[in-house]
């Protein structure tokens, strides 16, 4: 009987000849964020723990309220400086060196396909589209790990996604991952592996594949996972400006031809429009063409759903040469600062700033209505980030929609939402 | 153990930016966070609880983020158990790391807003005292019951390593 990759990385980590139920295994790269850590510093502290299983891979990534929103957030920064200093741990990050975790560990090549991570953040899942399997866990969870090296985990089932057809222009990752949430629904992954594939797969780029494996969670998954491939490999190197060393193991990680799969789900995209999620669920999909004219107060583009350089090119296509709607507010956030820098080589920063648009640091910052860039009652945002629940960005009587940066954008010129034809 | 309190109901795919907002996941303080459970979705939730109330959800308990802050805060405002239908992954391993008692029913529906409910834990049966009924949850496998019982992942894993030292001064 075959396996997938998961399955496959899973048996590997766990030195077992064959997976049962539950496993209780080792991992490779353990890390957590300035909101989850500090939650996972002050249990291994209370407890009693005494020691970390491994200084090179445990990572605290500074990303959700920094540059420090108020005293607290920058507290909780300290707390993990210090903890990081008391137990040698190599990979902390503070601003002077950072970005949105999921992308910036990727660029630090403290991920590899193959690996086993566990992240105390949700969308950990994203990881899955360079062929890791990468959970997403708790505070606790990271305590343990930071210990122990190890992590228990639900062996999880898998559904493959074969996606078919062409994609009609200005559709991609994220038009797809909507689409697919708004098939199954918010729990129709619930505990399951999401392995996304099928010769369009294949032909899209890694940014596209990293906003697919991201929203996995929003569908109830355990993660998102796409075969590495040649397209994966030569990204990997480039991020890395070559620190990735791409082995034989990574090149043969592919799902046997005769896994297991739960379910196999074939989706037609060929008739697919730009797709966009209304409040407050991301499985509530429309076409934005049934949406045209909901009037929008705020755009943001970026997160760790698609804040990386090509999100960027995409929407800086669009802005270049033109203004903003008058009184509408439309935020930027490059995912790292390495990002950040490409396009400022790009011009992509002018062409924002001058549209109109602020740019901003590299943090997860209003996506989960931390900071820069917070809705009032009653205001409507369009973002290209991953969850509309209620009061996500704000206030408890704001909105918030989903889309691709390509209708982000578009609607940031009209102030409505906007399929981006209207506008070229 | 035995667990008794008034039913608080709650609907489908109650995630954890209700159950905790984001901009309060600065704190890590137990009491702090409970004060502000549920306030997006029913600011008034905290005032009608009483210690040892149990909430009872629908499907997907707990998705979206990985917040280990929401059973912090569902723990913090005095809720000893949650009931639902079905729970999202990552809460559902966070209350089982934190020993927040979670139970699996399909009749979920049947339970109403302050029905007086007592759960027998070590047997997983929910009795409806206002309704006089009866409703018996999944049983967990028995590697999530180890931890159950150690009331959390670190007790367990302490467990664990008491038991490693003692076998190495055999």
């Amino acid at each position: 009987m075959g396996l997938t990759i998961v399955e496959k990385i899973l048996l590997r980590a766990s030195m077992q000849k064959s997976l049962g139920d539950f496993v209780y295994t080792k991992v490779d790269f353990c890390f957590g964020n300035d909101i989850t850590a500090p939650l996972a510093v002050k249990e291994f502290c209370k407890v009693g723990f005494d020691s970390v299983f491994d200084t090179k891979k445990i990572g605290f990534i500074c990303d959700h309220f920094l540059p420090a929103r108020d005293l607290k957030a920058a507290n909780n920064v300290k707390v993990l400086q210090s903890f990081a200093r008391q137990y040698r741990i190599k990979n902390f990050f503070d601003i002077n060196r950072c970005g949105v975790e999921h992308i910036f560990l990727l660029e630090q090549a403290l991920v590899r396909p193959g690996c086993l991570v566990v992240g105390a953040d949700s969308h950990t899942c994203t990881l899955g589209a360079i062929g890791a399997a990468a959970f997403g866990v708790g505070s606790t969870d990271l305590a343990v790990a930071m210990k122990e090296g190890k992590c228990w985990f639900k062996v999880p089932r898998t559904l493959k996604f074969i996606y078919k057809g062409k994609l009609k222009k200005w559709v991609g990752g994220k038009d797809l991952i909507l689409h697919t949430i708004g098939t199954i629904g918010v729990d129709g992954a619930l505990y399951k592996v999401m392995e996304f594939g099928g010769p369009l797969v294949k032909t899209l780029g890694m940014d596209d594949r990293l906003t697919m494996t991201n929203m996995a969670v929003e569908a109830g998954a355990k993660t998102g996972v796409v075969e590495p491939d040649a397209v994966t490999f030569s990204y990997l190197k480039k991020i890395t400006h070559n620190a990735l060393r791409v082995t034989d193991a990574m090149k043969r990680l592919k799902s046997d031809k005769d896994a297991v799969y739960e379910q196999v789900i074939e989706i037609d995209v060929t008739k697919l429009e730009p797709v966009v999620s209304c409040p407050h669920l991301p499985s509530n999909t429309k076409p934005v063409s049934a949406l045209a004219g909901v009037k929008i107060d705020q755009v943001v583009i970026g997160s760790c759903t698609n804040g990386r350089i090509t999100d960027l090119r995409i929407a800086a296509a669009i802005l270049k040469g033109k203004k903003v709607k008058k009184g509408l507010r439309v935020v930027v956030l490059p995912a790292t600062p390495q990002i950040s820098l490409q396009a400022e080589k790009e011009g992509l920063m002018r062409v924002f700033v001058e549209a109109g648009c602020m740019v901003c640091p590299p943090t997860c910052g209003p996506c989960l209505g931390g900071h820069m860039g917070i809705l009032d009652k009653g205001e409507v945002a369009l973002a290209t980030t991953n969850r509309n629940f209620v009061g996500r960005m704000g206030h408890p009587e704001s909105f918030v929609y989903l889309s691709s940066p390509a209708v982000a954008a578009s609607s940031a010129l009209k102030g409505r939402i906007t399929h981006p034809e209207e506008i070229n | 153990m035995i667990l008794k309190g008034k039913a608080h109901i709650f609907g489908n795919n109650i995630n954890t930016d209700d159950i905790i907002a984001a901009k309060y996941l600065d704190s890590q303080d137990e009491k702090f966070l409970g004060s502000k459970c549920m306030e997006n979705i029913q600011p008034d939730f905290v005032k009608k609880v009483t210690p040892g109330d149990i909430i009872v959800a629908g499907n997907n308990f707990g998705s979206g983020s990985s917040r280990e802050h929401a059973p912090v805060s569902i723990k913090g405002c005095g809720v000893t158990a949650v009931i639902a239908s079905s729970f999202a992954r990552i809460f559902f391993r966070n209350a089982i790391n934190r020993g927040l008692p979670i139970l699996e029913i399909r009749e979920t529906a049947d339970i109403a807003q302050n029905d007086m409910l007592e759960i027998d834990l070590s047997k997983g049966i929910i009795k409806n005292l206002t309704k006089g009924r009866e409703y018996r949850a999944q049983s967990f496998p028995v590697f999530l019951q180890d931890i159950v019982k150690a009331q959390g992942l670190t007790s367990w894993v302490k467990l664990k390593e008491g038991k490693r030292n003692e076998g190495a001064k055999d």
